[in-house]
């Protein structure tokens, strides 16, 4: 466990960390130029893009419930880095879509962002995730202050909720892939609901409190 | 009283030292043995022995029909790898790898319902019922991706003139065959299934629905719909139902597929229309397969650019309403 703490404390395996998540990005890029992107290559960037940002999302997602469930408080080094990762896939796919797929033919996208539901909350899950990406930065938490920083940060959850329902509608029958990740996001959501209840000062635990202070006082 | 206590480990029951410092090498072991059974399982079936299924043949004598596209055909690779085939998975990649087991011949078509003579027809009798024309389609997917496909086949009017429909007969209703024993993708492909389409007489009448046997020259790919299907280049390509096995004269509209799984989404018509968005794509443009990913969207055309031939059948019709 110490190796492993170690280990997650080390500047390199932060670097390790994050050319591995530029694999996904090699792998596309490496396919276009070998002409590999598959039949109807624009769909396939948008699948591909699309999955790493879910996948970035959930494991984001998953390092607080991991840090506390295996007392491995390092992580918390790593979810910056993954939240902009998920952040930097949506920006490949959002450009992807925007730039290749509707070729910025505007209005066909404002169509597209107003009429189509699975667009329509899709990019809403994308924007919720620009402040976060702006005001991830250890300046901003000074000047917003923990407090709101976190709350603000929580956002997360309804881009995380967001991009499941955007793959859930854009699937035309074959449900199972939307709802493997509609499953992980509920796990990871459920567990902070339940890790809050759990945590929550006991009503009688402050009472006690008080009248301990107040003894003191009279005392 | 005596408490006669037996030590419950002995030096038995000591893990081997070398088993113990191999621990690690253990779990590894364990990791490894996982991902040579993964890798196992995806080896391909080249390795496991040959397909059993029917592969296409050569057609002979067929005719240049007059009135082919001009543009640029899509590579016959492309239609064969780019299928939706939800009896054979949900993946444009899986009807490709997983239908080569099908068995497409020998093959027989129910022609029954409204009609004076039913009767089936095996394959053979098909591919031998008129001469055989290659025809140069535009196919439209409600996905907004298109094709260009060089089809073979003739008008489906001939088969139906052939059992002489009754005047009662006033739309066509179509069916895939399905055997979940061959399919067994097909229970989790969200559809109901067998897959069934239909179209009104008239629309079956037209000269342009075409009763398809084959593509590029040769007999059908399983995955394109062998041994024979449907092409209607004005509708959405959906409609174009695939390896037939019933076909059915009726008096009232047919239940179709995608109709039954979304109302709203999927009209019984389904003509290609770019005024008619759906919620899950704008009908505007369209990507054309095999044009590359830096490739401008060409827009949509009106029943798919057929609809000096076709327009009429609808005229008086809202079609934002008969979508």
């Amino acid at each position: 466990m110490n190796f492993l703490r170690s280990v997650l404390t080390s500047k390199w395996t932060k670097v390790v960390v994050f050319a591995l998540c530029l694999v996904p990005l090699g792998l596309l890029l490496w396919k276009g130029f070998h002409n590999d992107l598959s039949l109807n290559p624009v769909e396939y960037v948008e699948h591909r893009t699309g999955d790493w940002i879910l996948r970035f999302l959930c494991i984001t997602l998953a390092i607080t419930p991991l840090r506390k469930i295996l007392h491995l408080p390092q992580l918390i080094r790593y979810r910056r880095m993954m939240g902009l990762f998920a952040f930097f896939y949506a920006c490949l796919h959002f450009a992807t879509w925007l730039g290749v797929d509707r070729y910025f033919e505007w209005s066909l996208i404002l169509d597209d962002i107003g009429k189509r539901p699975f667009i329509t909350v899709g990019f809403t899950g994308f924007v919720l995730m620009i402040p976060l990406a702006i005001t991830s930065t250890a300046g901003w938490i000074r000047r917003l202050g923990g407090k709101r920083w976190q709350m603000l940060h929580r956002l997360v959850y309804f881009s995380a909720i967001a991009g499941v329902i955007h793959y859930y509608w854009q699937v035309k029958s074959d449900v199972r892939k939307p709802l493997e990740y509609a499953a992980i996001v509920a796990l990871l959501l459920g567990w902070r609901v339940w890790s809050w209840f759990a945590n929550r000062p006991k009503p009688g635990a402050a009472r006690v409190k008080r009248e301990e202070a107040v003894t003191a006082e009279t005392a | 009283m005596l408490v006669k206590r037996t030590p419950d480990l002995t030096y038995k029951d000591v893990t081997p030292k070398g088993f113990y410092m191999g621990r690690r090498n253990f779990l590894l072991g364990l990791l490894a043995t996982g991902a040579a059974v993964e890798a196992w399982k995806r080896i391909p079936r080249v390795f496991a022995g040959r397909s059993t299924g029917t592969v296409p043949h050569l057609l002979s004598g067929v005719t240049r029909w007059p009135g082919s596209t001009t543009e640029a055909v899509t590579p016959a690779n492309d239609v064969m790898h780019y299928n939706n085939y939800y009896e054979f998975g949900t993946s444009k990649s899986d009807p490709s790898q997983n239908a080569g087991d099908f068995v497409t011949y020998p093959w027989t078509v129910s022609v029954e319902g409204e009609v004076e003579k039913p009767r089936k027809f095996t394959i053979d009798e098909i591919l031998k019922l008129a001469p055989l024309e290659e025809r140069i389609y535009r196919h439209r997917c409600v996905e907004a991706w298109s094709i260009v496909v060089p089809w073979i086949g003739y008008s489906f009017n001939v088969l139906a003139k052939a059992v002489q429909p009754k005047p009662s007969a006033k739309f066509v209703a179509f069916q895939t065959y399905y055997n979940p024993g061959v399919m067994p993708w097909g229970s989790s492909a969200g559809i109901e299934l067998p897959y069934v389409e239909g179209l009104r007489m008239d629309e079956a009448m037209h000269p342009l629905t075409l009763l398809c046997t084959g593509m590029y020259g040769e007999t059908l790919p399983n995955q394109d719909g062998a041994p024979v299907r449907m092409v209607i280049p004005w509708k959405y390509g959906f409609k174009s139902i695939k390896s037939l096995v019933k076909i059915k004269f009726v008096k009232n509209q047919p239940s179709t597929t995608w109709n039954m799984e979304n109302p709203y989404w999927y009209g019984f018509y389904s003509n290609v229309n770019p005024n008619v968005s759906r919620p899950r794509w704008s009908q505007k443009v369209e990507h054309r397969l095999g044009r590359g990913f830096f490739a401008a969207p060409i827009p949509t055309q009106m029943f798919n650019g057929y609809g000096d031939q076709v327009a009429s059948m609808y005229a008086g019709m809202d079609l934002t309403k008969y979508y």
